[in-house]
């Protein structure tokens, strides 16, 4: 995992002005950090350990420890219950929606955050009343809707419902992101020659890298783990997402325990290691200020 | 159009430039629109006409099962509701499935944003470590607590081997405890939601007012009491709002790891809402319930809202 880089110590940590308080810190610091810490590390991966156990040891086994191991439950997955596809599927679903997110909360989060325009206030308002409407309780309309335009059992109706229900807070979160870089910036190279789009390309975008990686991540975590519109709207077996694939085995009678672990961890590595590695950009992202709006 | 052609008097350059600053202005004033043309579409179709629609079906007999039926209702479907034991226990198992998840996430939230922004070795990967679960699925964090509750080979199980407990817990099928095994489940996945959005906040803390408080004497309690919570304030206020919306919305984890049962003790409202249009196809009842559930969503949260920046006035 490559979060090993740290950020200077912080004043606060580093205290300087009487030697006094620093030996009084030493100690403490075990029952003050360490151990609630490991306690909550214990929380944490348990759970996950668990899962990797019940993956890697053979049916009969009840031994707490990966061993002897076997492949032979990944292999069912993989091959018998159709979790290539699924797999195939979620990528797709998460790949795209993150792009398609990703563009329009650039646009809308732009218009917002550099326009002055009689639609903006409307526009917050629909924005922020759409994060109440409950997702879960509009299946019938929506399916009713994806089944006029012909989007029902099919991908990108998925890509594009993930998309409407991720787009309000990420494009408020861009909003946020783009207020965050001074103006003047922009107007500085517009004075100098560029057009507005050159002036975004060249200045901008490269200022908004954690705003991205942020929007982005989230898009594409939310949409790969999206179970609701995958359960309604997706009919045929083959276009199956992972969350819906993995709650078919869950679902059935006699779980076959190590099948759904091993399940389970082909669901779970990628968005793990994507956010392993995308988290410190996005606390620093979020740190910029963005939540306040 | 308008192309009212300038006065011709100024000479060869002047109409041009003025008529080229026109479209220019009509192009910045369009601009914007522009932008939003996507996210405005995509709204209104997808989540302002469903709406629109649940509106209109609430005020109707709508059940594909019984089409005869079928016509305007008035308000029979909200009069129903009146008498729907179901309704009315959803609706309290919803409220103390918002507030456990919301109270609990925030504090070992805090605590844990807390924690790792401290200055230790191992941080990054401890930081990594602890919110992972942050990105896993609904479904996943159901099938993993369904290994660890499983009372045929789990946690309880192993527990009991060691000699805690008799070993025979089946805390999901117990309606004494399956409220609570199905909220620890919610948390492991929850509380690093609130750990990310609070590190980053305490990483924009004003250093120069910890230093103050340390030159005044300040003890540990005191910085976080008067420093660092005042810091946090707005983001705790937001993050609950938005956390206490999503846990109201959230069924992935009770659909798959309870399915509302045993004894109905995890149904929570949008899983009773998603019950009626699965199973009963009622979707004029089904309709009357979401509104009503929308209703009290945006009535909470305006309250909500209201309340919190009362007590800023006043501190």
């Amino acid at each position: 995992m490559t979060t090993t880089t740290e950020r200077p110590p912080t004043p606060i940590a580093a205290p300087k002005a009487s030697g006094e308080p620093r030996f009084h810190r030493k100690r403490p610091r075990v029952f003050s950090v360490g151990l609630p810490l490991a306690l909550y590390l214990l929380f944490t991966l348990v759970p996950f350990y668990w899962m990797i156990v019940f993956a890697f040891r053979p049916a009969d086994s009840t031994s707490m420890l990966p061993w002897p191991i076997t492949f032979d439950h990944f292999d069912t997955v993989w091959n018998t219950l159709g979790f290539s596809f699924f797999f195939k599927n979620s990528l797709i679903v998460a790949a795209l929606s993150l792009v398609l997110t990703t563009f329009v909360a650039l646009a809308t989060g732009y218009a917002l955050a550099r326009f002055k325009f009689r639609a903006k206030i409307p526009l917050v308002m629909a924005l922020l009343c759409s994060q109440f409407v409950p997702g879960a309780m509009l299946l019938i309309p929506l399916f009713q809707v994806f089944r006029e335009i012909g989007l029902v059992d099919n991908l990108f109706g998925l890509i594009v419902a993930d998309t409407v229900f991720q787009l309000p807070l990420a494009a408020m979160l861009m909003a946020g992101f783009i207020s965050q870089i001074p103006v003047e910036l922009e107007e500085a190279a517009r004075v100098d020659g560029c057009s507005r789009m050159r002036a975004f390309r060249i200045i901008m975008l490269p200022l908004l890298r954690p705003g991205l990686i942020a929007v982005g991540s989230f898009a594409f975590i939310g949409s790969w783990n999206n179970f609701l519109f995958g359960l309604m709207f997706i009919s045929s077996q083959d276009k199956f997402t992972l969350p819906v694939g993995l709650s078919y085995t869950i679902g059935s009678y006699n779980v076959d325990f190590g099948v759904l672990a091993a399940g389970g961890l082909i669901a779970a590595v990628p968005v793990v290691a994507v956010f392993a590695i995308i988290q410190k950009y996005l606390v620093q992202g979020l740190s910029a200020g963005a939540v306040k709006g | 159009m308008v192309t009212t052609t300038p006065p011709r008097s100024g000479g060869k350059q002047a109409p041009d430039a003025a008529a080229s600053g026109r479209t220019r202005r009509r192009r910045r004033r369009s601009a914007p629109y522009i932008l939003i043309a996507p996210v405005v579409i995509l709204l209104a179709v997808f989540i302002f006409y469903p709406v629109g629609s649940v509106f209109y079906y609430s005020l109707q007999y709508y059940n594909p099962t019984t089409p005869w039926d079928n016509g305007f209702a008035g308000l029979d479907n909200f009069r129903l509701m009146f008498a729907d034991d179901m309704f009315w226990n959803s609706l309290v198992v919803t409220a103390k499935w918002v507030g456990v998840q919301v109270v609990f996430q925030l504090i070992l939230g805090l605590g844990l944003a807390l924690l790792v922004n401290e200055v230790f070795r191992g941080r990054g990967l401890a930081r990594a470590l602890v919110f992972s679960p942050w990105a896993v699925s609904g479904v996943l964090t159901t099938g993993i607590w369904l290994l660890i509750y499983n009372p045929s080979t789990g946690l309880f199980k192993l527990l009991g081997e060691i000699g805690i407990g008799d070993g025979t817990a089946a805390p999901i099928a117990d309606p004494d405890t399956a409220f609570w095994a199905t909220s620890v489940a919610e948390l492991w996945r929850g509380v690093p939601f609130f750990a990310i959005l609070i590190l980053a906040e305490l990483q924009s803390a004003p250093k120069d007012l910890y230093e103050a408080a340390n030159v005044d004497g300040a003890n540990r309690w005191q910085r976080f009491r008067f420093v660092t919570l005042p810091h946090l304030k707005a983001v705790i206020i937001l993050s609950t709002l938005l956390r206490g919306v999503w846990e109201f919305n959230n069924v992935d984890l009770l659909y798959t790891l309870t399915a509302g049962g045993p004894a109905d003790v995890t149904t929570t409202l949008p899983l009773y809402v998603s019950q009626l249009a699965t199973t009963a196809q009622d979707f004029g009842y089904g309709s009357a319930l979401t509104t009503v559930a929308f209703v009290i969503l945006l009535f909470c949260s305006i309250l909500y809202l209201r309340l919190s920046k009362f007590n800023s006035d006043k501190a």
